[in-house]
């Protein structure tokens, strides 16, 4: 993610849109419907991908948080927070059409014995936390520091807690999604991947956006503090990490 | 290592003369193996039902050792001494974890005895089920120092730790009801599955005790 080689804003939108687009059209007109369950189980080029994505989101935040301890540059953190943010979004969305599918593939809205579901929820039951360990933290360098620690704590819990949660059920009941290497025909694994593509450039893209918007806030209330040091200094958020002054995304 | 050692035996005697946590610990324990009796109504558990009424009562009466591990650091100025002390700031993090470790140790003491003489009809398996707790305190105390931390460093303070733990301690707390589980099983303690989730409660330690002990430092910056 460094600052000069990435597309603009604007470039990056519209792939998105476009990919996104294409993805939808190849979910409805090209991917054959599902032997056994039929129309719903397209809900699957959606919530995989989201899945996915906040997953990679919240390890792109461990290193991200690594580094911004290493280096203690405040930008680190920034993007850190940027990515768990998106993180939660997305996985607010992938247990949202994860259960709307648990409803219409096995007639329940929570299934506690798919391992994939539970670990899901336990990892952002976990990440859900990380708003109010930042909010209690004043200082802001401190609360940088803790979040970071808390970020790589968090990112090596990952993995292992899909491990626990896995053993813990494997051995009744057989794993019953068809993943990404079950066997899927061609047709599918092609609108799968064109959905996962259209996915990731929907997390890039939006975390761009927050990154800039971070930065165009914490500049226009630089400028209203030069223009005016009397006045109150205007801060967007008592979460959102400070933004160093002078830096690019 | 000298470093650790003072600070160990510094929380130890603070412990012994106030008793603040452990007499807290094991009141706690007992008392919630009754509410437990009376909530279930049952009079005696075996297997997956024994696990979790052991597994959460020891969890919580951790919970209340954890929140109170750094009062002392921050009430008295501990945390500042240990800055300007010229000693590594990850001894900190070694003498908590051995500290709680020793609270818990003696919690399990108390409790698993009251707890077999309550619920259990067969209490052969108490003894391998010592070294599962052994396993899982040492989880909970190398999470409980990190996060502790943290909590005791936030205005949130009690209400931060038990928030952030509790997940950070679900895959230690589903592996280590898995091993207690076939223990207490009735008509005897079996060993079947056993050992994947004492390797599972062993790679968790690990892990936390390696990040603990790496990004430990960078709690105590200031």
């Amino acid at each position: 993610m460094t600052s000069l080689k990435m597309p603009s804003l604007r470039v990056m939108a519209f792939a998105t849109v476009a990919v996104l687009g294409a993805a939808f059209a190849m979910v409805f007109f090209y991917a054959p419907n599902d032997a056994d369950q039929g129309f719903i189980q397209k809900i699957f080029y959606v919530h995989v991908p989201i899945a996915i994505c906040a997953l990679i989101g919240f390890v792109v935040a461990a290193f991200h948080s690594i580094r911004h301890l290493r280096t203690g540059d405040p930008i680190h953190d920034v993007r850190s927070y940027v990515s768990i943010h998106m993180g939660v979004i997305f996985g607010t969305a992938a247990l949202l059409t994860g259960s709307i599918w648990a409803r219409a593939a096995w007639g329940k809205w929570w299934v506690w014995e798919e391992p994939t579901l539970v670990s899901f929820l336990i990892v952002y039951l976990l990440y859900a936390t990380y708003y109010p360990l930042r909010y209690s933290i004043e200082d802001r360098e401190r609360q940088a520091r803790y979040a970071s620690v808390f970020a790589i704590t968090a990112g090596a819990f990952v993995p292992l807690n899909f491990m626990a949660v896995r053993l813990a059920e494997s051995l009744v009941h057989p794993r019953v999604f068809a993943t990404a290497d079950g066997g899927l025909p061609p047709e599918m694994l092609l609108t799968f991947f064109v959905s996962l593509a259209g996915m990731a450039l929907l997390f890039v893209t939006l975390m761009r956006f927050e990154l800039s918007a971070k930065m165009t806030s914490a500049q226009v209330s630089r400028l209203r503090r030069a223009l005016d040091s009397e006045a109150p200094a205007a801060s967007a958020s008592r979460i959102a990490p400070a933004v160093p002054a002078e830096q690019r995304i | 290592m000298s470093a650790v050692r003072v600070m160990l035996v510094k929380d130890l005697r603070v412990e012994l003369r106030t008793l603040q946590s452990l007499p807290a610990m094991a009141l706690f324990a007992v008392t919630t193996f009754v509410i437990f009796r009376f909530g279930l109504d049952r009079t005696s558990l075996e297997g997956s039902l024994a696990a979790g009424v052991l597994l959460v009562t020891v969890l919580f009466a951790a919970l209340l050792a954890i929140n109170r591990l750094f009062v002392a650091e921050r009430d008295e100025g501990g945390f500042d001494a240990i800055r300007l002390a010229p000693v590594d700031p990850s001894a900190l993090f070694v003498a908590k974890v051995l500290a709680l470790l020793a609270y818990l140790a003696i919690l399990e003491v108390i409790a698993l005895p009251v707890f077999a003489a309550f619920f259990l009809d067969d209490a052969t398996g108490l003894l391998p089920l010592a070294g599962i707790m052994l396993l899982l305190d040492l989880g909970l105390a190398a999470t409980g120092a990190v996060i502790s931390t943290i909590g005791a460093n936030s205005r949130a303070r009690d209400l931060l730790t038990p928030l952030v733990l509790l997940p950070l301690l679900i895959p230690l707390m589903i592996a280590a009801a898995g091993a207690t589980e076939p223990l207490l099983a009735a008509g005897g303690p079996s060993y079947a599955d056993v050992g994947q989730w004492v390797l599972t409660m062993a790679l968790y330690d690990l892990l936390f005790v390696l990040v603990g002990y790496a990004t430990y430092e960078f709690l105590l910056e200031d």
